[in-house]
This record gives structure tokens, sequence and C-alpha cells, in this order.
């Protein structure tokens, strides 16, 4: 018989057993994947956030406006390279269950301070020609079926058009994509100048600032001249870098993503432990068929192997069907209908679940493979007699 | 028949008593489908909470008006004029000689979380005198309340626990100005994560003129609704959205239950999926180590399908107790545990408390039950199936 053929036979001893130790591993890989993908989603883009971009909001809160004359006064500060403004649009597209950002901005300036959206050239030009166009990211594209040339209809809230009803129509000449898989291809920007002179009131308001500085490490600098600038105006502002801001975001859901990522990896350590467990037991009933192998001949090594190779080889097979499952799983969106806009697998972490996969065939494998290595043969025979 | 069932029943009589013996398998049995039934309750019941909180703050003795098309009160706009036009509909309450009808001014601040330091949106309220009346479950428990026409705030029980800088005698800076904190209030749900004030203060600071968000009206009675809502919206000069409050609260608990209660499908199923396959195991395992038993049984007589039902009895007694004990964990551990997040329809922050409800504890046995049943299923088949002889010799 060779080895691989007593491996095989291994396999076939309990095979019951093997299926569902199998399938629990399978399982807690799927879930495994479900939770670096949940808590990439709460993080909401922090990691991510430009290191030498800013946030310039109203100090009170970021529902009050600021006046569009900052962007020049911002500007004309050492050290920053560009100002543009950004409002919260908050329409609603057929229904308020369809939820996605909206935000008047000025093309050119915007595109430049997110080089991550990547916008073909060609439709960044037909942006630039058309007043009442609009750019999306394709994640939303692909969610409504929009494709260019589209007028899409937006019912306002809170910015009411100029004229009879409260409908802003707008024409999809461009769809982004994100460099990254962080990218939040989940925004709906159209122009600023049309938002300014087509609402019924607050013209020369702004929602909030976005300024990119020369240094990324003299952004606390940038911070105090910026808040300096307006201190004791009528609109005091509050400046941070876009990962503070984002994190302060995050923060705000409360610890329901700590909850639930604690939740989920106490679930799957118990499911791995549960599983190892079987599996070093069922190396300890073989002990008298391992003191057969080596009272034939078999070398201490060789036993060693055997024993370590089996359970590596399920461990390893149904882990990584596991993560491929769960792979696949996560790419099918976020399972809450877009509570979670940034949900996917983060590669680095896919490597991770290999490791761990890797370590659970080890550590299981391990401590009752050194035993029946270091198992003297009579005592073997002796014992499961 | 008859036999059947007393074969049944002794058949289970015999797998209680014999649990004794076996009771260091039992036990781990039993925990362990106590930990899955915990964990899943655990979760679902940060939704519960917030619905509840939520909810809470929503009277069917309340109307809400908003401008039509807004979904919340932060996108909403309502004149002062309009809001009087409402005090002539029909089906509104008096107080005092007075309509009970509040229009609010409703807008957030930022304030430093007390768990993390980071900024969160806080809730800000400004009222005019009927507010009190219409909201008569608010009252003032430390303090005294704001003074009208002043820079004063009275703030929620529930806001002074989640954010920094709000005990009574605090001040507060508000664009240019102080605003003292003279009080302290509790009742009404999300109410209490907020920060009240009057009115015609707040419109200056905020740059808001004479309009407001949102109109709270206490109806007559909770049957006066429909003919206030039909006078405001036949009425041609308002553009409104009449909700009763407890519909438009439910309608606010819509996003967070939706992650919640998406996640938590996640994670029962597969958690479920692991107990089942991780119990099968050690389920197999412990009808393989009583073959012998079950074969002498079957070898006295007894059928196949009672030996079935009465190994699936006993996985499901393991279960549901297991579930049992699992849902009561899940109470201590969980239950009025505090959080706050963000209420998404309202743009701002919402303290709640963790809450284990019966429907979510009823949910838990159900939950252990089905699994306990699948997991005993196939052993108990199993049992019934191997050839007696075969069983005996081994």
């Amino acid at each position: 018989m060779t080895r691989l053929g007593l491996l095989a036979a291994g396999f076939r001893r309990h095979r019951l057993r093997l299926i569902l130790t199998a399938s629990s591993i399978l399982v807690a890989m799927i879930l495994f994947s479900y939770l670096v993908a949940i808590k990439k989603a709460f993080e909401m883009g922090v990691d991510v956030a430009g290191r030498d971009r800013l946030v310039v909001r109203h100090r009170v809160s970021i529902i009050q406006m600021l006046p569009a004359s900052y962007e020049q006064r911002i500007e004309q500060l050492d050290g920053v390279l560009d100002a543009t403004p950004v409002s919260w649009f908050g329409a609603i597209y057929q229904d308020p269950k369809n939820f996605f950002g909206q935000f008047p901005v000025k093309p050119e300036e915007y595109l430049a301070m997110y080089p991550e959206f990547i916008l073909p050239p060609e439709q960044k030009a037909a942006w630039l020609r058309t007043r009442t166009g609009a750019v999306v990211g394709r994640q939303i594209a692909d969610k409504y079926h929009w494709k260019i040339g589209d007028r899409i209809p937006l019912q306002a809230t809170i910015w009411r058009p100029k004229g009879s009803g409260n409908t802003w129509t707008f024409d999809l000449v461009g769809i982004y994509d994100g460099k990254e898989k962080e990218t939040d291809n989940t925004q709906f920007l159209f122009r600023e100048d049309y938002f300014q002179e087509n609402r019924l009131f607050g013209e020369g308001l702004i929602g909030w600032y976005m300024m990119k500085i020369r240094d990324p490490n003299k952004a606390a600098d940038a911070v105090k001249a910026v808040d300096a600038l307006f201190v004791n105006s009528p609109a005091e502002t509050k400046t941070e870098t876009e990962g503070a801001f984002a994190q302060s975001f995050a923060d705000q859901m409360g610890n329901i993503g700590a909850i639930v990522t604690a939740i989920l990896s106490a679930v799957f350590v118990t499911i791995l432990l549960v599983a190892g467990n079987t599996m070093a037991q069922a190396v300890r009933e073989r002990t008298q068929e391992l003191g057969v192998l080596k009272a034939l001949g078999f070398k201490n090594g060789e036993v060693l192997a055997l024993v370590l190779g089996e359970s590596m080889l399920m461990t390893l097979v149904a882990g990584g069907l596991g993560l491929g499952l769960g792979y696949l799983m996560v790419s099918q969106g976020d399972p809450t209908g877009g509570f979670l806009p940034i949900f996917f697998f983060p590669p680095e972490d896919l490597v991770l679940g290999a490791v761990l996969v890797l370590l659970l065939g080890l550590a299981a494998g391990a401590l009752p493979a050194i035993a029946a290595m270091r198992l003297r043969t009579v005592d073997a025979l002796r014992r499961g007699g | 028949m008859l036999r059947w069932f007393s074969q049944i029943a002794a058949l289970t009589a015999f797998n209680l008593k014999t649990m004794a013996a076996r009771r260091a398998w039992v036990a781990s049995a039993m925990l362990g489908m106590a930990f899955v039934v915990a964990v899943l309750v655990g979760v679902l019941s940060i939704g519960q909470g917030f619905s509840k909180t939520v909810e809470e703050t929503g009277s069917p003795v309340r109307a809400i008006v908003l401008r039509s098309g807004s979904d919340g009160e932060m996108m909403s706009i309502v004149m002062r004029d309009e809001s009087r036009i409402m005090e002539q509909a029909p089906g509104v309450a008096k107080g005092g000689g007075a309509a009970l009808v509040s229009p609010e001014l409703f807008v957030i601040i930022n304030l430093p979380k007390m768990s993390t330091g980071t900024d969160a949106n806080v809730p800000m309220r400004g009222v005019t005198a009927p507010a009190f009346g219409v909201h008569d479950e608010v009252k003032i428990v430390e303090g005294r309340n704001f003074g009208w026409g002043k820079n004063e705030v009275i703030v929620g029980r529930a806001a002074q626990r989640e954010f920094r800088g709000l005990e009574v005698g605090n001040k507060l800076r508000l664009g240019q100005n102080d605003w003292n904190v003279v009080g302290a209030f509790t009742g009404g749900g999300a109410s209490e994560s907020e920060i009240w004030t009057d009115a015609a203060v707040l419109q200056p600071a905020y740059q808001r003129g004479n309009s407001f968000q949102s109109v709270k009206v206490k109806l007559a009675s909770a049957g006066s609704f429909k003919g206030f809502k039909d006078s405001l919206t036949a009425d041609p000069r308002l553009d409104v959205k009449v909700q009763r409050e407890t519909e438009f609260y439910a309608g606010q608990t819509r996003a967070l239950n939706g992650l919640v209660v998406g996640l938590g499908l996640i994670i029962g199923v597969l958690m479920g999926l692991g107990a089942i396959f991780g119990g099968l195991n050690t389920m197999y395992t412990a009808v393989a180590s009583r073959s012998k038993e079950i074969a002498t049984l079957r070898a006295l007589g007894f059928r196949g399908t009672p030996v079935v039902i009465s190994v699936m009895l006993e996985s499901l007694l393991i279960a549901v107790v297991g579930g049992a004990l699992g849902a009561a964990g899940a109470y201590f551990a969980f239950n009025g545990y505090e959080a706050a997040t963000m209420n998404w329809a309202s743009f701002s922050q919402v303290a709640f408390a963790f809450a284990v409800t019966p429907v979510l504890l009823v949910f838990a046995l159900i939950y252990a039950a089905a699994l306990g049943l699948v997991g005993g299923l196939f052993p108990a088949i199993r049992a019934a199936r191997q050839p007696v002889a075969t069983a005996l010799r081994e």
C-alpha cells in the first residue's frame, strides 16, 4: 500500500465524522469572510482617507452652512493646494429607501481632489459642457440600471428648485470607477453652479469644504491656520483631517460594529475549537493502528507525516473551500440591503484566512501526531487491546 | 397504536433516566446550544432596544406635521403662519385655553461622545410654550426649566449619560454665545437624547428666521386623527404630510433594524449550521456509544419508529433546555445595556438600551428546538436502522 493509499484509508475510516468536521471548518471560514467584511464596513473608509485631505465645516454642526466666499480665503493660506465646496443635497430617487449620497461639486476641482475616482476623459469633457450633467459611481449606476444619456429625476427635500414642482432633473453624462476596492463608488455628483442658481434659497452658502495640502505632515498647522482665519466670525469653522472626520462618523454608529465583530469572532473561534478537538480525538482513537504501523517498520517521521498530512489535507481543502465560498457570498453584496455601502472581502484578510486554516491544521494535527511519533510500539498495541 | 405510544413513553423515560449517567455529554451539548442562542439573542436585542426607544417617543394621540415629501424632521420646513392655521383645525386638543400645537425647530450640535471623545451629532430642539402641554411625558427632574428668551437649555437624562459637558450648571458654546444648562428632564424615548431650548432664541442662532421644521399636535383623542389630517391636506394654503406620531417613529427605525436583522440573519444561519455540524458529531458519537443498548432494546421488541422518536425527543429536550439557559444568559448579559447610535432618519444620536423582549425569547426557543430536531434526526435514524445482530456483537 502506498503512502497516499494509507492517507486515503485514514479518510475513509470515519467518513461521516470527516464530512461533519470538514463542514464545520467550511462554515467557520464563511463566517470569517463575513466577519472581515463587516469589520471593514463599520470602519467606514477611515483607513483609505487621504492623508493630504482635510474637511472644513461649520464649528457648531455639519448641518450649518458656510459662505461660498471662504474658498478663496482658504486657498490663499500657505501650503494649501486647493479648497473645493461640497454640499449635502439629500434628494430622493423614487423612494426614500433608495439611499445614496448626492453632492453638488465643482467638477474639475473635485476630480482633482479625489484622484481615486476614475472618469474617462470624454465623459469629463461632457460633464464640463452640460450644466445639468451628473456623474455617478459604478455601484449606483449598476443598482438602478442607469446608462449614460439617461435623465434622472430626483425629488428635492431640503433644496427646492426654482419654478413650479419639486423635481430636479439631471442628465447622466458619466460613470466613475474607484481606483481601489475601498473607494466609495456610490456618489451622485452634479455641478455646483447649477445647484447655486437653481435652488429656491440659500444662494452663496455651501455645506463644507474639502481642502488639499502640500505636506501631509503639516496637517496640524493647516487645521490651526484655517480655524484661526474665521475665528469670531458668524460662521466659525472646525477643520480636521479626512481620517479624523471619517473616524468620528464611524464612532457615531456607536459600539454596534464592535459588538457584532466581537460576537462573530467568539463564534468563529468556538467552531474552530470544536472542530480541532474532534480531529485530535480522531487521531487518539487510532493509537493502536499507529502502533501496528510502527511494528511494521514505519519510522517515527513517517508516522508524524501521515497523521499531520491527514489533518492538514482536510483543513486545507475544507478551509480553502470555505474561504472561496465566503468570498463569493460576500461579493454578492451586503446582507443588510444597502446599509453598509462599503462591503467587500479585503484582500489582505484573504491571506489572514489562509494562515488561520494552516494553523488550525497544524494545531489540531501536531499534538496528537507528536504523541503518536513518541509512542512506544508495545504501549500502543497494548493500549488498544 | 396504543402500544406504539407506550413504547415511546417507555423509551423516553429510559433515556431520561440514563441521562444522569451521561451527564458530562449532556451538559456539554446543552452549553453549546446555550452559547449559540445567547449570541443570536444578543445581536437581535440591539435592534429591539433601538426600536423600543424610538417607538416609545411616539404617542397615538399626537400627530406630526412635516412639509410634504420630507421623510424626517431634518429635511422639513414649516413656517410660523402655517402652524397658526393648524391651530384652527378640527380634532386639536386644548390646554389652558390654547390649542396644543407645538411648532418645533430641530437642529444638531457637535458634542464629544462620552465613550470615544469624538464629535457626535447631538439633537437640539427649539420649542414654544405649548410644547410642554403636547409632550406631557417630559418632566424636569433636576434644576429648572429654561427661561423664555434666554440662552438657557435643558437636557435629556440619556443625553447627559452619552455626551460630555451636559451637567446642570455647565455652559455650552454654540456659535458666538454661551448657553447655560439649567435643568435635566426625563420622558419620551428618543426625546431623552435631546437638548431643548426656546425656539425664539435658537432660530437666530441657526439663521432660521421664523421657520420651524415640524409641528407636533396633541389630538382630542386617538380617533380625531382622520378629521385633523383631512382638514390639513384639503387646505390649499398648506403643503404638508400628516402622520400619527407612532407611525412616524416606526418608520425611523427602518434603517437600523434592517442592519441588525440583516446581520442577525447571517449570524443565525451560519452559527446554526456550525452548531448542527458540531452537534451532529457529538450526537452521533453519543448514539454510537449506545448502539449496544439500543440494539438490546430492539431485540426486546421495541420498534424502529419509537426508537427514532425517543432519540429525537431527547435531543429536543437538550436543545430547548440549553436554548432557555442561553436566552436567560443573554437576558442578564445584554438586557438594559446602554448604547447610543446614529439615527440616520434624523441624522443625530439616539441613546437606547438593548432589549431582550419576550418575542425574542420565544424566537430563541423555536430556533433552539429546530436545531435540536435537525441535530437529532439523522443519528436517531442511524440508531434505528442498525442491524440488531451487528450492534450486539460489537
